[in-house]
């Protein structure tokens, strides 16, 4: 497979950054999206010129480390992780656009890379529960409902990588945010803090510049992990209530 | 020796509403509900059209006697007035705000555009502006008789003909009708979820009321214009 990749160049957070066009040649459909962009990489390391900085880990799908926007959809046609988009997606020839992540609250590290450290302020405001490290307590000590563990799980499938945001017209984090906020608050283990976990977590993701969320419901369709638009309905409810009880 | 306990002082809840996205969000939700429950008397007091001038008139009179003897001639009116008028403001202040919010929130956009919300969602913004300029023209049509070509007051009947024997009369009202049940169609949808209604097994029974709510506002108020246009009015 040949490809034409306009890929956004921008040598740091200063440089206003445009779009520059490549060809590679040589892909074959298994490669996923990282690997393509690997051997772009090479190309430009044999040739002399900087490679292409994007953001990777694990490459199968559950750090959320990697994500850029292809073609207009965070992590491409796939409702999947970026690395674990394959190439068989895509038509010989064919040409595609890569960005970064596009919000105030992530910006441009370098080419693809994006900072998304609001995120881990966001979590670090309320995206946990205060309890005693030590050995791991028995594993039902807490009797949980297996509704609410349910619900938890669907929410803790979360990874953080961003594509809510990039996918939203608004540049909102509610479906991020929410996720934890519902995560926690389903658990009898976060039920000391439910109220101020949303009222601090959403304190911080309003400070930290992201748009609000008019439920288009962009989020939901490009979520890798499938978090639910009801996920937001709910951290609006848990919002109200902890404000009616003045927390 | 004892420890100082943390006593945190929050500012009042409503300030906290106000200053949050998810609170000016609620603000527009309620103020949203309270102008489409409006919206639905209105709809159905405007079909008294056709049953004639006596009738529609003598409904319009009704509105100014409600409540009488406690509340004086007009006040209910008044009254009513006020709380659209104040809905109105805060729907549009929280709207405004959010919008600049929601801009600031992506500096630089997407080289390779998609759209791929649906055409009621993407216009809520200027659907919205065009809403609110209706509304100004409408109540200097029908409420002052300003811009009415008939224009005579307590006289609604006469005035709502003479307005849609009017190409533009026509024409605007047509605009503003299809643009209010788009905006209701997103907003309805949208102030439920703002408002935690939403769940997985409620949405599609939610989206379904939105688009009903939206199709029998647009048809019941374009039923006037159509009943004057077609002669069943006159």
């Amino acid at each position: 497979m040949k490809l034409t990749l306009r890929i956004w160049r921008q040598s740091g957070p200063e440089d206003p950054g445009a779009l520059r066009t490549y060809e590679v040649d040589g892909i074959t459909p298994e490669m996923s999206f990282l690997e393509m962009l690997d051997t772009l990489n090479e190309e430009l390391i044999e040739r002399g010129e900087e490679p292409v900085a994007f953001d990777h880990d694990c490459r199968e799908g559950i750090c959320g480390a990697c994500g850029m926007v292809i073609n207009g959809e965070p992590h491409g046609p796939d409702r999947t992780t970026t690395c674990q988009l394959h190439m068989r997606h895509f038509e010989d020839g064919a040409t595609v656009d890569i960005e970064p992540w596009r919000a105030a609250a992530f910006p441009v590290v370098k080419d693809l890379v994006v900072d998304r450290s609001s995120f881990d302020r966001v979590i670090g405001s309320g995206g946990y529960i205060t309890a005693p490290t030590g050995s791991a307590p028995e594993a039902h000590a807490t009797p949980v409902p297996k509704a609410a563990a349910d619900a938890a799980f669907e929410h803790a499938e979360c990874i953080g990588c961003g594509a809510c945001v990039a996918a939203c017209p608004n540049g909102s984090a509610m479906l991020f945010t929410s996720a934890k906020v519902v995560h926690l608050n389903s658990l009898p283990q976060g039920a000391p803090e439910r109220e101020t976990r949303v009222l601090d977590m959403v304190e911080t993701m309003d400070a930290e510049g992201f748009g609000g969320c008019t439920n288009t419901g962009m989020c939901t369709t490009v979520c890798p992990k499938g978090i639910p638009l009801s996920s937001i309905s709910t951290m609006n409810r848990e919002y109200l209530r902890a404000l009616r009880k003045g927390a | 020796m004892a420890l100082a306990t943390r006593t945190e002082r929050r500012p009042p809840t409503v300030v906290r509403l106000w200053r949050s996205t998810i609170g000016k969000k609620t603000v527009m939700a309620v103020s949203g509900a309270i102008m489409l429950l409006y919206l639905v008397f209105h709809m159905l007091g405007n079909l008294k059209v056709f049953f004639g001038p006596d009738e529609m008139n003598g409904y319009a009179h009704w509105l100014r006697t409600i409540g009488e003897p406690v509340l004086h001639h007009e006040w209910f009116l008044w009254l009513a007035r006020v709380g659209l008028l104040a809905a109105v403001l805060a729907h549009g202040v929280a709207a405004y705000q959010l919008s600049r919010r929601d801009l600031a929130a992506r500096p630089v956009g997407y080289r390779h555009r998609r759209a791929r919300t649906s055409y009621a969602t993407r216009t809520m913004r200027w659907g919205g502006v065009i809403l609110a300029l209706f509304v100004v023209w409408h109540i200097l049509d029908l409420t002052t008789g300003h811009v009415n070509p008939n224009g005579e007051s307590g006289r609604p009947y006469e005035n709502v003909v003479a307005t849609f024997n009017t190409w533009y009369g026509n024409t605007i009202y047509g605009v503003a009708m299809v643009a209010v049940g788009l905006h209701i169609r997103h907003g309805f949808f949208s102030a439920a979820q703002t408002l935690g209604a939403g769940s997985a097994a409620r949405d599609r029974a939610l989206r379904l009321t939105a688009n009903g709510l939206a199709l029998v506002l647009t048809l019941g108020f374009l039923a006037v214009p159509v009943g004057v246009m077609t002669g069943v009015v006159e």
